[in-house]
């Protein structure tokens, strides 16, 4: 009896607040647009008889998602998405992997303090963190306050609004979720392998590149799909940072549903998303399933 | 061992500045006498000043302190079930749909699930506010710390509890006086993730709040939208510097339990 109610509460709560919403999503992607609150039709009955049930099936239909396909700014959202994902993932990775291997090779008792200082950002609040780089890069910032001191340049650059400041943001948010399992690996590395690979004859490159980066590899596609997947639906850094010109995904459900007040197509707009995002979660959870057996 | 090389001492300079100049940057211009952020016009103290008496940002503090503090202990508790469903249940029907319920929140984009929230607060008529910010929020904080939690669970030693219940006691007295003491920490620190993700929260919260409570975030991200302002930096310095003095504490206590667990076990280990 006890069993039960262990297991049936958490099980109801996350059904209710967590499975049902996502049929509602599906179920109003499949709607259309009505002047009214809410502002779709059809409305489930639920204590409707057979006939409405069989019209409110009826009443569904696929029209959103072909207006997605036809107004190419989804399109082009989606795949913009895809490719600021992308490249900001490679960047965390060429930040991260350098810490991550120095605080690997870094003497032990610096490394709580160390680990302390990479986890330290992660609790603060992530708003405050992409709000501390409007000031930086915006055209009168700091950074070219900086530069123009300097004379690298004699014109302010335009970052803020841009992609490139979207990369910066993203870079800078989730660059613990790249380090901390980099160096999860690399701490575990052997050093005595290193040694034979140089006695057998690798240059200190070649040692690196035939065994630190082979076996780091879960680590560094941990911290990808960690980078990854978050970024892909990001809203808080493209809406601070980017231009009207950034697309993101995130973004524009917002705005449909916020500014359009167009719930029908901010929720088929939500559907796809998720079909995009399944890929890469499977991807990772197969991952980490693999190097959970292959500890045991 | 190798040499700590020139090479990885630049990097873990570059990096560590990387993360922390920012926000050195915004605590420093958060004393700036001058509206102008980026023109430094003497040191002041003002913004905070001001800070302290905007209604509208404190009723906002208060609302979000209230949603963190119920929502991450009702996840506390949800959480430590379903960690003890998933890690001691064993097989019952359903299993692979609970575990994907408890895996998914944590990799969903948060306007996803802040989308399909609203609409079912909206479906079955409830009125959005503080209640459905904190529902809201307890469910996707539970996943969380049933994740840290369940991660104790497995490297715990079962037959300690065995013991317990050979020495007479009931399967809940088991649970509450070798289980729960044992997993605590995890329960603990997952209650201060759950409390922090809920503070920080603004996606999810901007589509389940209502006209009668903003939060923070909410607050603070129609206020950037428009650009930077001092008083912004001095609020976001107030919570840099209570998240430190916490992660700090957090740590250093952590550390001494750690130590006198060590002195503890030794002084055992001389007597036998």
């Amino acid at each position: 009896m006890r069993r039960f109610f262990l297991i049936a509460i958490p099980y109801a709560w996350l059904t209710l607040l967590f499975l049902v919403p996502f049929f509602i999503v599906l179920k109003i992607a499949l709607s259309d647009y009505a002047l009214s609150i809410p502002p779709y039709t059809p409305k489930l009955d639920i204590g409707g008889s057979w006939m409405a049930l069989k019209d409110f099936f009826a009443a569904l239909d696929f029209e959103n998602f072909v207006f997605l396909t036809t107004d190419d700014l989804y399109w082009k959202a989606y795949l913009s998405s895809l490719k600021i994902a992308t490249i900001s993932t490679l960047l965390t990775l060429a930040v991260g992997y350098p810490i991550a291997y120095a605080m690997a090779q870094a003497p032990d008792e610096w490394r709580p303090t160390l680990m302390m200082l990479i986890i330290l950002p992660f609790w603060t609040s992530f708003l405050i963190r992409v709000y501390a780089w409007m000031g930086i890069l915006s055209k009168e910032g700091f950074l070219n306050q900086f530069l123009l001191w300097t004379g690298i340049i004699s014109e302010p650059l335009t970052i803020i609004n841009t992609n490139t400041a979207v990369y910066i943001g993203i870079v800078y948010t989730y660059l613990p979720f790249m380090i901390l399992p980099i160096y999860a690996a690399l701490e575990k590395l052997d050093a005595s392998l290193l040694e034979a690979a140089e006695d057998l004859g690798c240059s200190r490159f070649q040692a690196f590149w035939l065994v630190t980066i082979p076996l780091s590899k879960n680590g560094i596609i941990a911290g990808s799909f960690l980078v990854f997947i978050p970024a892909l639906g990001e809203f808080v850094i493209p809406s601070l940072l980017g231009g009207s010109k950034t697309l993101m995904i995130g973004k524009i459900l917002w705005e449909e549903f916020f500014s359009n007040r167009d719930w029908p197509v901010a929720s088929a707009v939500a559907v796809v998303l998720l079909l995009i995002l399944i890929i890469p979660i499977v991807l990772f959870q197969r991952n980490q399933q693999k190097q959970a057996e292959a500890e045991q | 061992m190798r040499r700590f090389s020139w090479f990885n001492a630049t990097s873990l300079t570059l990096g560590f500045a990387f993360l922390y100049v920012p926000m050195i940057i915004l605590i420093i211009y958060s004393f700036n006498a001058s509206k102008l952020v980026t023109v430094w016009a003497g040191f002041s103290t003002k913004w905070y000043g001001e800070l302290m008496q905007n209604e509208a940002f404190l009723d906002a503090a208060w609302v979000t302190i209230k949603v963190a503090v119920i929502s991450s202990s009702i996840a506390t508790v949800l959480g430590t079930m379903a960690a003890i469903v998933l890690v001691r249940a064993g097989r019952f029907h359903g299993r692979t749909l609970f575990s994907g319920m408890i895996y998914a929140p944590l990799v969903m984009p948060e306007v996803i699930t802040g989308l399909s929230l609203l609409l079912l607060f909206i479906g079955i008529g409830m009125d959005r506010g503080i209640v459905t910010i904190t529902l809201a929020h307890a469910t996707f904080s539970m996943c969380y710390v049933s994740v840290v939690v369940s991660s104790r669970l497995i490297s715990f030693d079962r037959s300690l509890e065995e013991a317990a219940l050979d020495l007479g006691c009931s399967q809940f007295e088991a649970f509450r006086l070798v289980t729960l003491p044992i997993i605590a920490p995890a329960v603990i620190s997952g209650w201060l993730l759950a409390f922090t993700l809920s503070l920080d929260d603004l996606v999810i919260a901007s589509f389940t709040s209502g006209p009668s409570a903003t939060t923070l975030p909410i607050k603070i991200y129609s206020a950037v939208r428009l650009g930077v302002s001092p008083e912004i930096n001095a609020l976001s310095t107030i919570m840099i510097a209570i998240v430190t003095f916490g992660v700090i504490t957090a740590s250093l206590v952590s550390k001494r339990n750690a130590v006198n667990r060590q002195r503890e076990e030794q002084a055992a280990a001389r007597m036998t």
